[in-house]
């Protein structure tokens, strides 16, 4: 149980993990259920129970293809696909890989860029 | 001088522990006025009550203050014991120290202190009271049911059994409501019109019992043992002194293609038409959105095959006016619409129906007369998926907060009768959690699933995709197993959420009685007073208040009954002397009072009034009527002038109240 964790997990997603109440309808709706080692409602238990390790070293966390179906369905409003998000940006940084600095992004912004691709490369990989 | 006695309770150790109660006694007891201060272990004990009119006698007390719980709690012990030695009721003061005080602090001496200061505001304000007498009304002694469900039935049938006449209001042609459309009752599997349609009977044949069929409540004015309602008799273009109910209307009528909303939709009826077989009252109703001779004054078939002349298309609604003592909402529900959740397709085909059209087709007055057949192709299901809670236990964005609860055994035994009369059909429920509380239902959902051979599986469905062979694509998540499903069915069934009629909204507007956020009736006390709305004499009965199945409905219409028929039985009712009540010389005719109380309470008087220069002036000035007043003081608030003010709360009594707490 690592609580540490948990709480930032659900501070950086904004996700209410604690809502959950085990239906099952985000694994249900996932488009990609069958690529997963661990499936949309185990993401939300996990990290719930703080099951830090086995998580974060599951390819799963990048199976996800942030569809936001599950976010779309779930009854309780608990968002696995932003926790999953959450997840997969704390692995992303303990591997220290922060690939983009904001002094960085005036020379990446290419005019075909979307805005909103440098802010989610922004988002996701400076610190 | 005034001589005031104050009593402070130990609560055995609910107060105590955290409260030195000697020292709270010792501290009031030094206060001017006070000639006697004491404590007790439990002051609502008898003897500790004795104790109080013991005091009251020998100092010959002019107000009492008992430092004790809420006065929710024991205001009317205390009162009681009051007036039985001698001193008027209204002269007991409560300072809660408990709920108040020692259940929320911790630090015995910060709490002793602050048990000392609510004393103090209790004594300053009892010294302000004034002795009060309450007023009493008359009864009216008949009492209106609005709404002819199972609900409303069994509340009239009892309060008619006790001798009281009753009105039932049903909006609807006939009375029944959603039972008289189902087929089977859990858990031992009654068909419901055989338990239903001779209660319908008794209603219609008791000399006490009025039904008003097709007809709504529009106005309701007065109070409790004396309310006047305004029924709205609407036009069924049928006389129904003269119709027989035979029926042959129905049959000749030319317009055959109105969706019947008794089955809801999935078949036609006539223009003219009688909901059901069973249906009661049994006349007839013409419906004028489609009837030709209403529309456009060609036809007139119904009137020349009707033997007795029962036919006027002339007919008008007509507004009847009501004396009644007691009213009953009985209000129903409905099904929620589930074309909002698209991941069913349910309004893409015609194979995914809701739970009570279900029952529809599986009920022998039915579209299908009893065979279940897909709604689109007529052929027999083999693959059935139920899905459970649709709508229930979400986010108020996603639907209902609460849980519907009677879906998960109305499911099981939609479950367990298919594969009874279609054992070659495979059955599958998708649930979250079987919830069966309640006699014998756990043991019935059981059965479903250990004798029947129901595939219960722990998980949702996320999405249903009609085929182009027909079929239905169903993507589940079967918890257990941890895997995705495909099932192929040929029927999908949504447990849809209830929620209370539409109707429930304005009629709670019209009776002033309060609502929770989803629309459901609230009770005068959830665990003590379940079938009163805090409304004096406005009672609750059905799942208007909230969810509930037919045995529990009918236990709680048969309680309503009771509390209607205790009202009823009183010649006088005893009201609240502490209402408010306004100086007409301070009053400047604003309005602002009338429209801020909840309760229609205050009406505005033109009245003639002597002035200093001995001229006559007509004011406008408003006028409480102390048997509608519940004594909230919404008005004392809102008046600009100062007009208003509270008999037991005055304006002057608060602020004394204030100034001891902040001296």
């Amino acid at each position: 149980m690592n609580n540490d964790w948990k709480d930032r997990i659900v501070r950086m997603s904004g996700a209410a993990v604690q809502k959950c109440m085990r239906c099952g309808k985000c694994s249900a709706t996932c488009p990609n259920y069958g690529e997963m080692e661990y499936h949309p409602h185990q993401f939300v238990y996990m990290v719930e129970r703080g099951d830090t390790e086995r998580l974060m070293a599951s390819p799963s966390i990048f199976e996800c293809l942030t569809c936001f179906a599950c976010v779309e369905r779930c009854p309780r409003g608990v968002e696995p696909a932003k926790v999953i998000e959450a997840v997969r940006l704390e692995v992303i940084r303990q591997k220290g890989a922060n690939h983009l600095k904001p002094d960085d992004l005036p020379a990446a912004a290419d005019e075909d860029l979307p805005g909103q691709a440098l802010v989610t490369a922004l988002r996701k990989f400076a610190k | 001088m005034q001589k005031l006695g104050v009593f402070v309770c130990h609560c055995g150790t609910n107060i105590a522990a955290t409260v030195d109660v000697k020292a709270v006694a010792e501290a009031l007891g030094r206060e001017p006025s006070v000639v006697v201060s004491t404590d007790y272990p439990y002051m609502c004990s008898e003897s500790g009550q004795n104790l109080i009119k013991d005091a009251i006698r020998e100092h010959s007390l002019d107000g009492v203050v008992i430092c004790s719980c809420s006065p929710r709690m024991h205001e009317n012990t205390f009162r009681k014991a009051a007036a039985q030695a001698g001193l008027n009721p209204y002269m007991v003061e409560i300072a809660n120290i408990r709920e108040q005080c020692s259940w929320i602090h911790k630090d015995r001496e910060e709490a002793t202190e602050k048990a000392i200061v609510l004393g103090r505001a209790a004594i300053a304000k009892v010294l302000l009271n004034t002795p009060l007498t309450a007023g009493e009304s008359p009864v009216t002694k008949r009492a209106l049911v609005i709404g002819g469900g199972i609900a409303g039935i069994q509340t009239a049938l009892d309060i008619a059994e006790a001798g009281f006449p009753v009105d039932i209001v049903e909006k609807e042609p006939t009375i029944g409501g959603k039972m008289a459309q189902l087929d089977k009752t859990f858990p031992t599997l009654d068909c419901a019109a055989c338990i239903l349609t001779p209660k319908m009977v008794d209603c219609a044949q008791n000399e006490n019992i009025r039904i008003l069929s097709f007809s709504e409540v529009e106005e309701v004015t007065g109070f409790v043992g004396n309310f006047t309602a305004k029924i709205r008799r609407k036009a069924r273009y049928v006389d129904e002194t003269k119709c027989t109910g035979c029926g042959l209307c129905t049959e000749k009528c030319p317009v055959k293609k109105v969706p019947n909303e008794f089955n809801l939709g999935m078949d036609n009826r006539r223009a003219v038409y009688i909901p059901f077989a069973q249906a009661v009252p049994k006349v007839a109703r013409i419906d004028p959105d489609w009837c030709n001779m209403l529309k456009n004054g060609k036809c007139g078939l119904c009137s020349k095959v009707c033997t007795v002349g029962a036919i006027d298309y002339k007919q008008t609604d007509t507004v009847l006016e009501e004396h009644y003592g007691a009213i009953v909402a009985a209000t129903g529900y409905e099904p929620i619409k589930v074309d909002r959740y698209g991941e069913y397709a349910y309004a893409q085909s015609k194979d995914v129906i809701t739970s009570l059209e279900f029952e529809r087709l599986t009920n022998a007055a039915g579209p299908t007369s009893g065979t279940l057949l897909r709604p689109s192709d007529g052929r027999h299901p083999h693959t059935i998926v139920f899905i459970q809670c649709v709508g229930s236990r979400c986010t108020p964005e996603m639907g209902k907060t609460y849980c519907s609860k009677i879906c998960c055994m109305y499911t099981a035994k939609h479950a367990m009768l298919t594969r009874e009369k279609y054992p070659d059909t495979d059955v599958y429920v998708f649930y979250i959690d079987v919830r069966t509380p309640g006699k014998n239902f756990d043991e019935f959902y059981r059965r479903a699933a250990e004798e029947y051979g129901v595939h219960y599986i722990k998980g949702a469905v996320g999405k249903v995709m009609p085929r182009a062979d027909g079929t239905l694509d169903v993507q589940a998540s079967d918890l257990i197993m941890n895997e995705q499903l495909h099932i192929n069915a040929d029927l999908v069934v949504l447990a849809a959420a209830i929620e209370p009629s539409k109707t429930a909204r304005r009629l709670a507007t019209m009776l002033t009685a309060s609502m929770d956020t989803n629309d459901f009736f609230t009770e005068a006390h959830p665990k003590l007073r379940p079938v009163e709305s805090p409304t004096a004499g406005i009672f609750l009965s059905g799942v208007c208040q909230g969810p509930k199945d037919i045995p529990e409905t009918v236990s709680q219409a048969s309680a309503c009954a009771a509390k209607v028929i205790g009202l009823l039985s009183k010649n006088k009712l005893t009201g609240n002397p502490c209402v408010a009540h306004s100086d007409e010389w301070m009053c400047n005719g604003c309005s602002n009072c009338a429209s801020v109380c909840p309760y229609g309470a205050i009406t505005y008087l033109d009245k003639d009034f002597r002035m200093p220069d001995r001229s006559t002036k007509t004011r406008r000035v408003a006028s409480v009527n102390p048997a509608v007043c519940q004594g909230c003081g919404a008005c004392t608030v809102a008046c600009p002038s100062g007009a208003m003010d509270l008999y037991g709360f005055s304006n002057s009594q608060i602020m004394a109240e204030v100034d001891a707490i902040c001296k």
